[in-house]
Order: C-alpha cells, then sequence, then structure tokens
C-alpha cells in the first residue's frame, strides 16, 4: 500500500522525535484502514492534546484536535449525531487516563461505538516528561527526579472493568499484532480499545535507562519483555515484573449503545 | 388557505428553552444535571427520540461541551444547558467552539455562586463569566431572556446567531425565568426564521475552511460531506492548519473578533420603554428586567418620568445603545442580582457623566418591584 495516499504530504514533516512510538502505531491505523478499504469521507480522526494527539493533523480524514483529555466526549458527540462515521480516536496515556480517565471509563460503559488507540509511553511527552498516571512506581520523569510514588493504571484492565467490547494490548516493536488488533477493534460494534505501548525515548528513555535510552533499545525491550497474556495468566506476580503482558484481553459481544437507544426510540415513537 | 394557528400555552421558562431548540432545528442535546437547569435536560430527553434526534446524559459538563462540539461539526444543531459550576467546567470547550467556530448553544440557568453556591437561588453573577469565561480574546454573544416567551425566542435566536456567526452562543437565563411558569404562544413552525450555516461553494480541493472573507465568516463544511479539513483549538491559518506564523495569527484572531465586532448593529437586541420622555433611566436584563418594567410603570402613574431599557442581549454590550438614551436624563438606575457586574460596563460607556444608582441583591433573594420602586422615589 502507498501510506501517501492518506497522509498530508505536506504537513511533513511531522513534530515526532527520532526513535519516537508514535508514527509506528500510525502505519499500523493507516495499514488497517486500507486493507478494510474505507472510504476517507467517512472516518472522522478525533484527538486530543499531546504528541501522540497530533496524529490527527498528518492525515487526510476528517481530523479534529480537540482539548486535553476530551477527544472522547468529541467523538461521542459524533458518532451519536453521525452514526456511519467510522470514529477513531487518538490518544496519550495521560490524555486517555489522567485528564480525560472520565470519558474513558464513561465511554467504555456506554459501550459508545468508538475506536481508541492509546499510544501509552508511561509519560506525558509533549510536556517534556513528567510523570503519568502509567508511569511505573520508582521509575523517573522530570516531577518524579527520586522515583515515582505513584501507582500505575493499567489501561487495558480498566477499559475490560469499564465495559467496553474489545480491549487488547500491543507494542510498537510488535506491529503486525497491533495491526491485527486494530483491524479486530474496527470491525467490531462498541467501544474497542487497543492499547500500543510505544517507546518515548526523549521523555522516558533517558531517564529510565532499564527500558533502554534510544528508541531502537526500547523497541528491542519490548520485544524480550512482552509476554502474550495466555503465557501471563499462568505466571506468578513477581515473574511479571517489569513484564509487558500482551494480547486480546477481552472479545465480547455485548449490546452497543446505539442497539439500546434505537429501542429508546422507538418506545418514544410508540408514546 | 386558512393561516396556520399559533398555540396559547403554559409553560415553565426551562421547558420553553428546550421547546424552543427543538424549533430551531436542535436535534441532539448533551448535558449533566443541575439545579437550576434540569428541566431543559429533562425535556431535551422526553422529546428528541421521537423526533429521531439524540439525547445523552454525559459524565460531566466538561463532556458535554465536547459532545454538543463533535455533534454541530456533522452538521446537527446542538445544545447543552446548566448553571454556575457547570458553567465553569464548560469553559475550556467553549473557547474551543469560539476558535474553531463551530456553532453550539449553552443555557446558562443562573443561581448564586460563587461555588456550589445557592443551588436554588437566583442571581446574576455570571454576566462576566459568561463574557470572559474562558482564556484568550474571543468574542461573545449572550442572550438574557426575561420572559417565558423570551425562553423560547431567545433560545431559537441563539441557534440562528450560531449559525449564522460560525460561533457558541450563550442564553444567559437565571433560577426565577427558568422556574416560571406563564402563558406562551407558540407561533406555528413555518412562522419561525431559521438560519442555517453557511456551505462551501468551493469544491473540496479549494475549501477553506477559515478563510479570510468580506464578511469575516467563513463558509462551514460538515464532517463527512467530502471536505475532509482540519479542526484544532490551537491557533491556525485559513486552512485549519497550526501556525506560528504572527502576521497569520493576528489575521484570524482578528477575523473572528471583527465577525462579531462588525456586526453588533445586527446583533445587539434592546428594548426600550418610555425612553423618550424621561429624566430616569433603569437599565436591566434578565428576571430583573420584570421588576423595573412594574416598578417604572407604577412610578410613571404616578408622575415620575422613568424609563426602562431592557438589554435581551448583554454581550456584545449595547453601548451605542446606552449612550444614546443618556442625553437628557438625570440619573440611572442598574439593579442586578450581583455586586454591579453590568453597572460596571454602563459606568464606563457613559464615561460617569450621569449619575448611576446600583441597587445589588445578593442574598439569593429576587429583587422585586417594591425594591426598585422605593430607589424610584426615594434616592435623589
Ligand atoms: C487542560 C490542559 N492541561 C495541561 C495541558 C498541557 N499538556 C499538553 S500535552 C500534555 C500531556 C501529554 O501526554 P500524553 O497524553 O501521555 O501524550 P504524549 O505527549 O506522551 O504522546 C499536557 C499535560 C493542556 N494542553 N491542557
Ligand atoms: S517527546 Fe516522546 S512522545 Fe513526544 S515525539 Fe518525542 S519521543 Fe515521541
Amino acid at each position: 500500500m502507498d501510506y501517501l495516499n492518506y497522509l498530508r504530504k505536506d504537513k511533513m514533516p511531522h513534530i515526532w522525535c527520532d526513535g519516537c512510538g508514535h508514527g509506528i502505531v500510525l502505519k499500523s491505523i493507516l495499514r488497517t484502514v486500507d486493507k478494510l478499504g474505507w472510504d476517507k469521507n467517512e472516518i472522522a480522526l478525533i484527538s486530543g492534546i499531546g504528541c501522540s494527539s497530533r496524529t490527527p493533523g498528518y492525515v487526510d480524514f476528517n481530523t479534529l484536535h480537540t482539548t486535553h483529555g476530551r477527544a472522547l466526549s468529541f467523538a461521542t458527540g459524533i458518532k451519536i449525531s453521525k452514526p456511519k462515521m467510522h470514529t477513531i480516536v487518538v490518544s496519550g496515556d495521560g490524555d486517555a487516563t489522567a485528564i480525560g480517565g472520565n470519558h474513558f471509563i464513561h465511554a467504555a460503559r456506554r459501550n459508545m461505538d468508538i475506536n481508541l488507540i492509546i499510544f501509552n509511553n508511561n509519560i506525558y511527552g509533549m510536556t517534556g516528561g513528567q510523570c503519568s498516571p502509567t508511569t511505573p512506581t520508582g521509575k523517573f520523569a522530570s516531577t518524579s527526579q527520586f522515583g515515582n510514588p505513584d501507582s500505575p493504571f493499567d489501561i487495558s484492565r480498566l477499559a475490560e472493568a469499564a465495559g467496553a467490547s474489545f480491549v487488547a494490548r500491543s507494542t510498537a516493536y510488535h506491529f503486525a499484532k497491533t495491526d491485527k488488533y486494530i483491524e479486530m477493534a474496527f470491525r467490531k460494534k462498541g467501544f474497542c480499545v487497543v492499547e500500543v505501548l510505544s517507546p518515548c525515548p526523549t521523555a522516558y528513555g533517558r531517564r529510565n535507562k532499564s527500558t533502554g535510552k534510544v528508541g531502537h533499545e526500547m523497541l528491542k525491550d519490548q520485544k524480550e519483555n512482552s509476554v502474550p497474556i495466555e503465557r501471563a495468566r499462568k505466571m506468578k506476580p513477581e515473574e511479571l515484573k517489569d513484564k509487558y503482558i500482551t494480547g486480546v484481553f477481552i472479545d465480547r459481544d455485548v449490546p452497543d449503545y446505539f442497539e439500546h437507544y434505537n429501542e429508546v426510540k422507538k418506545r418514544a415513537k410508540l408514546k | 388557505m386558512s393561516q396556520p394557528n399559533p398555540k396559547i400555552k403554559m409553560m415553565q421558562g426551562n421547558v420553553a428553552c428546550a421547546e424552543g431548540a427543538i424549533a430551531a432545528g436542535c436535534r441532539f442535546f448533551a448535558g449533566y444535571p443541575i439545579t437550576p437547569s434540569s428541566e431543559i435536560a429533562e425535556t431535551m430527553s422526553l422529546k428528541l427520540p421521537a423526533l429521531d434526534g439524540n439525547f445523552i446524559q454525559m459524565e460531566d459538563e466538561i463532556g458535554a461541551m465536547g459532545a454538543v462540539i463533535g455533534s454541530s461539526l456533522v452538521g446537527v444543531k446542538s445544545l447543552t444547558a446548566t448553571s454556575g459550576p457547570g458553567f465553569s467546567l464548560k469553559q475550556e470547550n467553549i473557547g474551543f467552539a469560539a476558535i474553531a467556530e463551530i456553532p453550539v448553544v449553552i443555557i446558562n440557568v443562573q443561581r448564586g455562586g460563587p461555588s456550589t453556591g445557592l443551588p436554588t437561588k437566583p442571581a446574576q453573577g455570571d454576566v462576566m463569566q459568561s463574557r470572559w469565561g474562558t482564556h484568550g480574546d474571543h468574542p461573545a454573544i449572550v442572550l438574557c431572556p426575561s420572559s417565558v416567551e423570551e425562553c423560547y425566542f431567545m433560545t431559537i435566536r441563539a441557534f440562528n446567531l450560531s449559525e449564522e456567526y460560525r460561533t457558541p452562543v450563550i442564553v444567559l437565563s437565571d433560577e426565577i425565568i427558568g422556574h416560571l411558569t406563564e402563558k406562551i404562544t407558540i407561533p406555528h413552525h413555518s412562522d419561525i426564521d431559521i438560519i442555517n450555516r453557511l456551505k462551501p461553494q468551493s469544491d473540496p480541493e479549494n475549501y477553506l475552511p477559515y478563510e479570510n472573507t468580506e464578511t469575516y465568516i467563513p463558509a462551514m463544511a460538515n464532517f463527512g460531506e467530502g471536505y475532509r479539513y482540519h479542526v484544532t483549538g490551537l491557533v491556525h491559518d485559513e486552512t485549519g492548519f497550526p501556525t506560528n506564523d504572527s502576521k497569520k495569527i493576528e489575521e484570524q484572531l482578528t477575523r473572528l473578533y471583527n465577525k462579531i465586532e462588525k456586526n453588533h448593529d445586527k446583533i445587539i437586541d434592546v428594548s426600550e420603554y418610555f425612553c423618550d420622555d424621561m429624566d430616569t433611566l433603569i437599565i436591566a436584563y434578565g428576571a430583573v428586567a420584570r421588576s423595573a418594567k412594574q416598578s417604572m410603570l407604577k412610578a410613571r402613574q404616578e408622575g415620575h418620568k422613568v424609563g426602562l431599557l431592557k438589554l435581551n442581549t448583554i454581550w456584545p454590550f449595547p453601548e451605542k445603545q446606552i449612550v444614546k438614551l443618556c442625553q437628557n436624563i438625570k440619573r440611572i438606575i442598574v439593579p442586578e442580582m450581583n455586586f454591579g457586574q453590568l453597572a460596571h460596563e454602563i459606568e464606563w460607556a457613559t464615561r460617569r457623566a450621569i449619575p448611576i444608582i446600583k441597587y445589588n441583591k445578593i442574598n439569593g433573594e429576587p429583587i422585586t418591584p417594591l425594591d426598585i420602586y422605593n430607589i424610584l422615589i426615594n434616592r435623589k
């Protein structure tokens, strides 16, 4: 496929650093759109604020770059008022689960028919490397120079518990898996979350050398320390320390928002 | 052919806002419950589904504001409603709608503040927040109903203005008007003027979503119509993409300002009562304008030369309309359920050439006709 069919060439070069994983995730999204043959006019790509959230600017869809953390709420309005629109939200870990955490769990609870791709780099990239809700305890950030005292969220488990139809985690290294999960998400009704671990050498790697300092080292770390969820289920918590659990967390057929709301409309019209 | 009949009904102010929105073509509501605005959400949840519209109760007011912007962007007129605390939460996204030029209507049924304040009591404390609530410099259009009928018609007008000027429009109601039930005459829908956003004539390749046109108002394509453009809260150039070019920044922010500034005469709406025969002018808006009218009528019966300027729009500020009335008068009385938020603007507009008597009530009680009458008679 030709990526240029989907990119706004005149917006290049992009802002992402050398070794950033975000571009790898974007390519997975584009490959999947291409594979499914979606009409670009019928795709809305929506983001909040962050390095990851700059994605929409580069892509030739209907693109909306909203306020920090709020992309899912804008997307909710788009999807409800134009259900035909393929509605994809891209979000950073901070965007989706700190400031946008409330919208995240509620979009999942409603099982709103939106695809959310989270570019999880465990840090606030755009603002220079402050802690995010997924920065592991003890790791370093510009606001945790002596080690992060907080406990991290497990985004995929959070989405699963909150009611999403489909949840999977992949890494930038495992791009073929990412493609597969994004395709599963795009084909499915309801709230579908694909969390992709995306290296941020600039803001995270430099400070946390255990994962590697530069992009390719961080990709290697993802390769070596990822554990498929089926295997992880048989492992002890100590064995899973510093591992990345990947795979499909949940894939369930439950009614999405529209199934319920269409019933509401039917009942209202009978009155 | 016989003329379609208007309908006469008893209706609550909040319900009238919802009915007005529906009459204006609103088919999406997102909100979060808050007294004294909740009847608007409840009415929309009742009415919209049968009209193939959509109602959603969001997780908070920030989300509600985001949802209405998203919905408007795909071409569906959208409403949210709230009160003080929720209005504060909406501000960041109201700023987004302003800079991205997305038509939406926000109704704020004011209650006492600050903070949780006085949930069931009236106030007019959000006059300045409705103008300057979000960060940055931006235009604002704010309408102030003072009757149930005005709740209906001003909500329609709010939608029309938002569509015409591609901007968020605020209806600043208050607890008294929101919860007041009185008679309303609803015209047949064919007698209601509806304005819809200007659609682009150009083909998608040449479409400039933020073009600096003569009218300052660029045409708006809806998402999904083949135009595939970019919408961002970052300052952008005419193409919609972020820019750091100071010339472009100035051009776009000035256009944003001008599109309202240069159309003051078309946007500002005031009602004058006995203003050609007065030595005392009362300036009032919202619920207080009702009391002001009563007190004015009583004082006039007794021979006092009192006039009333009722502000139907408070922003843009009706400076010209006020100054015009200040030629031969002795004093201005400005009753408000706040510490004088609009009185301050009036002092500025009149350069303090005329004594201004402020009457301010902030204890959660309404300003009564007697309150204003007493000032008319006893304060010189
Ligand atoms: C309301 C608000 N608060 C704070 C910011 C500043 N801010 C911009 S991006 C960002 C964090 C981005 O981190 P993340 O979402 O993880 O994305 P990344 O940049 O790492 O891809 C913050 C805090 C903002 N733009 N708006
Ligand atoms: S700061 Fe991190 S997330 Fe942002 S572009 Fe650079 S590497 Fe990517």
